[in-house]
C-alpha cells in the first residue's frame, strides 16, 4: 500500500469506529437523550473525516464545471441522504464507496505491479572491468563494442557476442522456453536473459536503448496504448451513462411527486406532501450512487492489460489490445513456409544431371550465392564447405523470385528456379527424384544440372495445426515460393488444408488479399511468417504474427504478434489467451452492466435503498477486478 | 511527433476523462492514456511546441481530474 491508500484505510477505520455507535443509537437500538440535531453534527464527523477529499473534489468539479464527475455525485446523493434524514445511510455510503476506492486503488495496483514484474526483464545495472577491478554502471552508460562481465545468476544487460567463458542462458523471460541455452565463444547473446552457471565476457553490440531487452519491454509497455474496440465502447458508454443517470434521477425526484400531487394516484401511501417528495428524492439519490461507472471502466483494460502480460510471460508479446481482441476472432491462418512450418535448416541433398564435377558445380553456386543471406545460399555454401573468394564474383545481379546471375572467374553463372531459366532461354530437365528446392544452374548459358535443396519440418508443426483446429480455426493455408511438389508434400503432412505454391513475394499479398475477401461476418485472417521478406504479407492480415523473432528487428517492427520462438504451437495458445480474455472481457460488461441497470430499476421502483445500491455497486467491482485478473493465468491453454 | 509522459491517476475514468481534456488541447493531433501502465502518449501536430502544448494539457487535465499528475 502506498501513503494515499494507508491514509485513506486509516480515515476508513476511524470513520468506521465512530459511525457504528452513532447508527444504533439513530437506529434506536441504543436509547440516548441526544436531540437530533446533535446526532447530525455526530453524524458529520464520519462522513467529512472519510470523505472530506471527496466533498472537497465535488466543489472543485463544480467550480470547474465538471458536474456528472463521481465526488459530484456520490456527494449530492449522501448529501441528499442526510439532509432527509437518512443520516445512516448517507454516511454508510459515503463509507462503502471508500472502501470500494481503497480495494480497487490496491487490487490494481498489485496487479500492474505483478504484470509489471513478469515482464521486466530490464537490467539494473551492467559490470564493466577496469584494471581487474569489477565496477557496477548504469547499461545506459554502456558503449557498443565495450566488454562486460556478466556472473552467473545475473541478466545480461546489453546484447553482445560472448568472446570468454562459457555458460548456459535462461531464455525464459524472452522466450517462454525453459529450457537452458548453452552458449560458449562466439555465441550471440541477447539481454534480458539470465546467466545461469558460468563467467561470461561479452562485448556488446548494440547500446542499451537498441538492445531486445529494451526493445521487448518498450514494446509491452505501449502495448496498452492501443486500444480494443471493447475499452473504446466501455470509455464512450461511460461519458453518456453518468450523465443519463443524472437526468434520470433528477427526472425521478421531480416528475413522480408532480404527478402524484396533480393526480391524486398514489397519494394514499404518503403522509404528507412531505413525506412524497422525500421518498422519491430518496430514490433519486440511491440512483446517483449506481451511476459512478468505476466498476466497469476499471475491468476492461485490467483484462487486457492481464492478458497482454500472461501472454508475454510465455513468449508471445502482443502489440495492443486491439490485436488481442482481433486474434480472438481469427478463422483463417495463412503461414509462410521456410522457417515457420519447416526448420528453415536447409542441406544440399543432391546434385543432378550435372555434365561437370558436382564439386565445380557446387563451387560456382557458392559463389554466386556467397552475398545472400537466403537459407538456401547458407546451405549451398555449407556443402561446398570451403572458403569463398569474393573477389572473384562480378556482375553480381539479383532477380526477386527467380534466382541470382553473376561471373564466376569471368564465367557467367546462372543459379535459380524454373522461372530463371524460361527467362534466360536455357531448357533445363525438371526433378523428378527428390522433392525440395530444385536449383538450376547454367554456366555460360548452357544447363549444368540441378542442386536439390529440402528443408525439414519442424517437429509439433502438425500438433500445431491440430492445436489451431481445436482452437476453432476454420482454414489454414500455407503460402510459399516453393515448387508445387514440395508444396504438397509439406501440406499433407503437417495437415494444411490448402496451399499455393510457387509465389513471388508479391503474389503473397495478393493471395492474402483474396483470403481476407473470404472473412465475412467478423472472422478475422491471421498471417504467420518469420518476418524475412514478408513483412508487406504481415501488415496487410488482420493480424500480422512474427515468429522466431527474436533479434529480428524488421519483424518486430512489421509484425502485431511476435512470437519469441520459433515454436508454431504458439500460434494457437495466443488465439486461446485471447479467447479466454476476450471472453472475461465480455462477461464482466455483461455483469456489470446488468447488475447496473438491474439496481437502477429496482432503484426508480422503491425496491432498492442506498444500502443495497452501494453494496451491489462496490461488489460488482470488487468481482470484476477478480474477474479480470484470472486473464493473467494462461499457463494451462 | 510523439511522445510518452508518466501520469498518476487513481480511477480508471479518471484517466478517460484525462484522455479526453487532452484530445481537446489545441497542438495535440492524438492522444492516448493507459490506466494500467500510467502512461499518456500524445501526438503532437506538426510545429506545435510539445513543452507548451504538455503545460497546458496538464492544466486541462488538471480542471476535469484535480488528483491527477503528470510528469512533464
Amino acid at each position: 500500500m502506498n501513503k494515499k491508500q494507508k491514509l485513506l484505510l486509516w480515515r476508513i477505520i476511524a470513520a468506521s469506529v465512530f459511525f457504528v455507535p452513532l447508527y444504533l443509537i439513530s437506529e434506536g437500538f441504543v436509547k440516548t437523550d441526544l436531540p437530533s440535531w446533535g446526532l447530525v453534527i455526530l453524524f458529520l464527523i464520519p462522513y467529512l473525516l472519510v470523505g472530506y477529499d471527496i466533498v472537497r473534489k465535488a466543489l472543485l468539479g463544480i467550480k470547474n464545471g465538471q458536474l456528472f464527475d463521481e465526488n459530484f455525485l456520490m456527494t449530492v446523493a449522501t448529501a441528499g441522504a442526510i439532509a432527509l434524514g437518512e443520516y445512516g445511510e448517507g454516511v454508510a455510503v459515503m463509507l462503502l464507496y471508500q472502501i470500494g476506492e481503497l480495494f480497487q486503488s490496491c487490487a490494481v495496483g498489485k496487479s500492474r505491479r505483478s504484470i509489471t514484474e513478469l515482464m521486466d526483464i530490464r537490467p539494473d545495472y551492467a559490470n564493466i572491468e577496469e584494471d581487474g577491478v569489477l565496477t557496477r554502471v548504469d547499461p545506459d552508460e554502456v558503449e557498443t563494442g565495450s566488454i562486460i562481465v556478466v556472473q552467473p545468476g545475473e541478466k545480461v544487460p546489453l546484447d553482445g557476442v560472448v568472446v570468454e567463458g562459457t555458460s548456459s542462458l535462461n531464455t525464459s523471460a524472452l522466450t517462454g522456453e525453459s529450457l537452458p541455452r548453452p552458449v560458449e565463444e562466439g555465441s550471440d547473446v541477447l539481454s534480458g536473459s539470465i546467466n545461469m552457471s558460468g563467467i561470461l565476457k561479452i562485448r556488446t553490440t548494440a547500446e542499451f536503448e537498441e538492445s531486445t531487452a529494451s526493445k521487448i519491454m518498450d514494446l509491452v509497455e505501449n502495448a496498452a496504448s492501443r486500444k480494443s474496440l471493447s475499452e473504446n465502447f466501455i470509455s464512450k458508454f461511460a461519458r453518456y451513462y453518468t450523465p443519463a443517470v443524472c437526468c434520470a434521477a433528477l427526472a425521478l425526484a421531480v416528475l413522480p411527486p408532480l404527478f402524484i400531487m396533480q393526480t391524486g394516484t398514489g397519494a394514499g401511501h404518503y403522509g404528507s406532501t412531505g413525506s412524497i417528495w422525500s421518498d422519491w428524492i430518496l430514490r433519486a439519490c440511491t440512483l446517483l450512487v449506481i451511476s459512478c461507472p468505476c466498476a466497469v471502466v476499471i475491468s476492461i483494460p485490467l483484462s487486457f492489460f492481464s492478458g497482454l502480460g500472461g501472454a508475454s510471460s510465455h513468449g508471445i508479446l502482443i502489440k495492443g489490445s486491439n490485436y488481442l481482441e482481433t486474434l480472438s476472432k481469427v478463422k483463417i491462418v495463412a503461414f509462410d513456409k521456410t522457417g515457420t512450418i519447416t526448420k528453415g535448416n536447409f542441406a544440399v541433398t543432391a546434385v543432378h544431371r550435372s555434365p561437370i564435377d558436382e564439386k565445380k558445380l557446387l563451387e560456382y553456386a557458392a559463389h554466386v550465392e556467397g552475398f545472400s543471406s537466403h537459407p538456401i545460399a547458407g546451405s549451398i555454401r555449407e556443402a561446398y564447405g570451403k572458403h569463398i573468394d569474393r573477389s572473384r564474383v562480378s556482375g553480381l545481379e539479383e532477380i526477386s523470385g527467380h534466382g541470382v546471375t553473376a561471373k564466376v572467374d569471368g564465367v557467367s553463372v546462372a543459379i535459380g528456379n524454373d522461372k530463371l531459366m524460361d527467362r534466360l532461354s536455357v531448357s533445363f530437365e525438371p526433378c523428378d527424384e527428390h522433392v525440395g528446392t530444385v536449383l538450376h544452374v547454367a554456366v555460360d548459358g548452357a544447363y549444368c544440372g540441378h542442386i536439390v535443396v529440402s528443408d525439414e519440418i519442424k517437429e509439433t508443426s502438425a500438433a500445431a495445426m491440430e492445436a489451431l483446429k481445436k482452437a476453432g480455426v476454420e482454414k489454414t493455408v500455407m503460402l510459399t515460393g516453393d515448387a508445387e511438389p514440395v508444396a504438397k508434400k509439406v501440406a499433407a503432412e503437417v495437415g494444411i488444408s490448402e496451399y499455393r505454391a510457387r509465389l513471388l513475394p508479391a503474389d503473397k499479398v495478393s493471395c492474402v488479399e483474396d483470403l481476407l475477401k473470404e472473412c465475412t461476418g467478423g472472422r478475422r485472417l491471421a498471417f504467420v511468417g518469420d518476418g524475412i521478406n514478408d513483412a508487406p504479407v504481415l501488415s496487410r492480415a488482420d493480424v500480422g504474427i512474427a515468429m522466431g523473432a527474436l533479434g529480428s528487428d524488421a519483424a518486430i517492427e512489421a509484425a502485431d504478434v511476435v512470437l519469441m520462438d520459433d515454436d508454431p504451437m504458439k500460434i494457437a495458445k495466443a488465439i486461446r489467451i485471447s479467447r479466454k480474455c476476450l471472453g472475461i472481457v465480455k462477461q464482466n460488461i455483461v455483469f456489470a452492466l446488468g447488475v447496473k441497470l438491474l439496481c437502477l430499476l429496482l432503484a426508480a421502483l422503491g425496491l432498492a435503498n442506498m444500502w443495497a445500491a452501494i453494496i451491489a455497486d462496490v461488489g460488482v467491482m470488487i468481482l470484476a477486478v477478480l474477474n479480470a485478473i484470472r486473464c493473467l493465468f494462461v499457463k494451462d491453454l | 511527433m510523439k511522445k510518452s509522459y508518466k501520469i498518476e491517476v487513481d480511477c480508471a475514468n479518471c484517466a478517460n476523462n484525462m484522455e479526453e481534456a487532452a484530445k481537446k488541447t489545441p497542438g495535440v493531433k492524438d492522444c492516448s492514456v493507459s490506466f494500467m501502465t500510467l502512461k499518456m502518449k500524445v501526438e503532437f501536430e506538426d510545429g506545435a511546441d510539445a513543452d507548451a502544448v504538455m503545460k497546458q494539457v496538464r492544466a486541462n487535465c488538471k480542471k476535469v481530474e484535480d488528483d491527477c499528475e503528470i510528469f512533464l
